[in-house]
C-alpha cells in the first residue's frame, strides 16, 4: 500500500479473523513480533487459526501463550520442538504439524510472496519429509516438489520502522520477517522505533512500504 | 587406548584440522561447537549460522550481550568485523546453492554409504528438522563429529540408518574419537586412527563394513 497506517496493537489484532493463516516472523523469539502477539493472545479471541513460523514460540511465551488458550489449530514450522508444549499437542492430536525443512519453509514463503506457483528442491527428497509429495529427477537428483506458502495476515517485527512502513531490521532479528512481509494479504509491522520518512538510509531499507498495511509501536 | 581425554574434545580438535584458512563453515550444536577453540590462528575461517549471518565471533562477555544476536541454536554470540545478516531465504539459498563450503554436524547414525540421520529417532518426537536437511545436501563438504558409540554402546557407524533419514549419500568425512572414515566412491574407508586406538578397536564398535588405508 502506499503509507502505513499507524495503529494501536488491539486495533490491528482486528484483522486476525477465526481460521485464518498467519504468518508471525522470529527465530525463537528473537525477531518476533511480541507485543502484536500479546495483543493476539490477549485482546483478540480469533481462533482456529494456522500459524506459519518457524517455531511456536516457547511454554507461555510469544505463540506458546497462543498454544495454551488452545487456538492455534495448525502451525507449519521447521522446528516445533523448542516448544514441549507444542509437541505435546501435536502428539495429543490437538495441534496439527507440518514440519519443513527450514530452508524449504524459508523459500516456500518466498515463492508465495513472488507470486511463484512452487519450486523443486533436492532437500528432503527420499526422506520422511517428502512423503506424499511430487518427486522428481532433475540433473541425474532427485528433487521433491514444494508449494509456495502465503497468509491471511502476516505479523513481523522490524527495529525501525519509518512512518510510510519502510523496514529495517537490526543484527539476527531479520530472520523470517522480510519474506512474512511480502506473503499475506494484510502485513502488520511491530517496530522497535518509528521514525519520521528519509531518516533510514534508502539502502538500508530490506522491505520497502509497499508490503506493509499497518504499523505498530513495539510496548 | 588411553581412555583418560575427553572424548568430545577428541573428535573437535580432529575435526578443526580438517578447515582450511578461508572456508565458509557453518557448525551444528554440540560437538562441532567446540571447534573454534581448536583452531590455531593459522586457520582463519568465516562462521556461517543459518539463521542469518556471515562472521560469526567469540562468545560475548556480558557487557557485549546483544538481545537481536544469536546463533542457531539460539545461544548468544557476536558479529566480527566483516559480518554481514542477511534474511532466512538468502542464508538457505547459500547454503543450498552451493555457497557454503563445509558443514560440520553431529549425527545419530551415518551409513557405510554416506547416508545420516540426524534428526529424529524412530518412536520420539519427529517434529523439528530445523536446517539439518538443508545443510548436509547443499554444504560442499560434510563432516560428522559423533561418539562412535551410544551411551548404551550401540554402533553409531552402520550398514544402513534404521533411524528416519536427513539424506542419502552425503557424508564426506566421520569423525569419532577413535577414528576417521572417508566416504571415497560411495564406501567406507578408514583412513586414520585417533587416541592409540588400534584397527581392531574401531572394528569393535563399528557395524559397518569399511577398508583400511591409513594416511600419515
Amino acid at each position: 500500500m502506499t503509507a502505513a497506517g499507524l495503529t494501536s496493537p488491539e486495533e490491528a489484532v482486528r484483522h486476525v479473523k477465526s481460521g485464518d493463516t498467519v504468518m508471525v516472523g522470529g527465530f525463537g523469539l528473537v525477531g518476533a513480533p511480541l507485543t502484536l502477539i500479546d495483543a493476539l493472545a490477549d485482546l483478540s479471541d480469533a481462533t482456529d487459526l494456522t500459524v506459519v513460523s518457524n517455531n511456536i514460540g516457547e511454554p507461555g511465551r510469544g505463540l506458546g501463550k497462543l498454544l495454551r488458550q488452545g487456538r492455534i489449530r495448525r502451525g507449519i514450522s521447521s522446528f516445533f520442538t523448542s516448544n514441549p508444549e507444542a509437541v505435546a499437542a501435536a502428539n495429543a492430536g490437538e495441534l496439527e504439524a507440518t514440519l519443513l525443512p527450514q530452508g524449504t519453509f524459508a523459500e516456500a514463503i518466498r515463492a508465495g510472496g513472488a507470486g511463484i506457483a512452487g519450486f523443486y528442491t533436492p532437500v528432503g527428497a527420499g526422506t520422511l519429509l517428502a512423503e506424499g509429495k511430487e518427486e522428481r529427477i532433475i540433473g541425474g537428483v532427485p528433487h521433491v516438489l514444494e508449494e509456495p506458502i502465503r497468509a491471511d495476515v502476516a505479523l513481523v517485527y522490524a527495529a525501525r520502522a519509518d512512518s510510510l512502513g519502510n523496514l529495517w531490521y537490526r543484527h539476527t532479528a531479520r530472520n523470517f520477517n522480510p519474506l512474512m512481509a511480502t506473503a499475506a494479504t494484510i502485513t502488520i509491522a511491530e517496530a522497535g522505533e518509528i521514525v519520521a520518512v528519509g531518516e533510514i538510509e534508502p539502502e538500508s531499507i530490506a522491505t520497502p512500504h509497499l508490503y506493509v498495511d499497518h504499523l505498530v509501536a513495539r510496548a | 587406548m588411553s581412555g583418560d581425554p575427553d572424548p568430545k574434545a577428541i573428535i573437535a580438535s580432529r575435526a578443526a584440522r580438517e578447515l582450511r584458512p578461508g572456508e565458509i563453515v557453518n557448525l551444528g550444536i554440540g560437538i562441532p561447537n567446540l571447534i573454534p577453540g581448536f583452531l590455531g590462528s593459522a586457520t582463519e575461517v568465516f562462521l556461517h549460522t543459518e539463521n542469518g549471518l556471515l562472521g560469526v565471533g567469540p562468545r560475548p562477555s556480558e557487557e557485549e550481550l546483544d538481545p537481536d544476536l544469536i546463533d542457531a541454536a539460539k545461544r548468544p554470540i557476536t558479529a566480527l568485523p566483516g559480518a554481514s545478516y542477511f534474511d532466512s531465504a538468502s542464508s538457505f539459498a547459500m547454503i543450498r546453492g552451493g555457497h557454503v563450503d563445509v558443514a560440520v554436524l553431529g549425527a545419530l547414525q551415518v551409513s557405510e554409504t554416506g547416508d545420516i540421520a540426524n534428526w529424529a529417532i524412530p518412536g520420539k518426537d519427529v517434529l523439528g528438522v530445523g536446517g539439518a536437511m538443508d545443510l548436509v545436501v547443499g554444504a560442499k563438504r560434510v563432516i560428522v563429529t559423533m561418539t562412535s558409540t551410544t551411551p548404551s554402546g550401540d554402533a553409531k557407524v552402520v550398514r544402513g540408518c534404521s533411524f528416519p533419514l536427513t539424506a542419502r549419500g552425503v557424508v564426506d568425512v566421520v569423525v569419532t574419537e577413535r577414528a576417521v572414515f572417508r566416504v571415497r566412491s560411495g564406501a567406507l574407508v578408514l583412513t586414520e586412527l585417533l587416541d592409540g586406538a588400534s584397527v581392531d578397536d574401531v572394528v569393535s564398535v563399528t557395524e559397518a563394513a569399511f577398508t583400511v588405508e591409513l594416511e600419515e
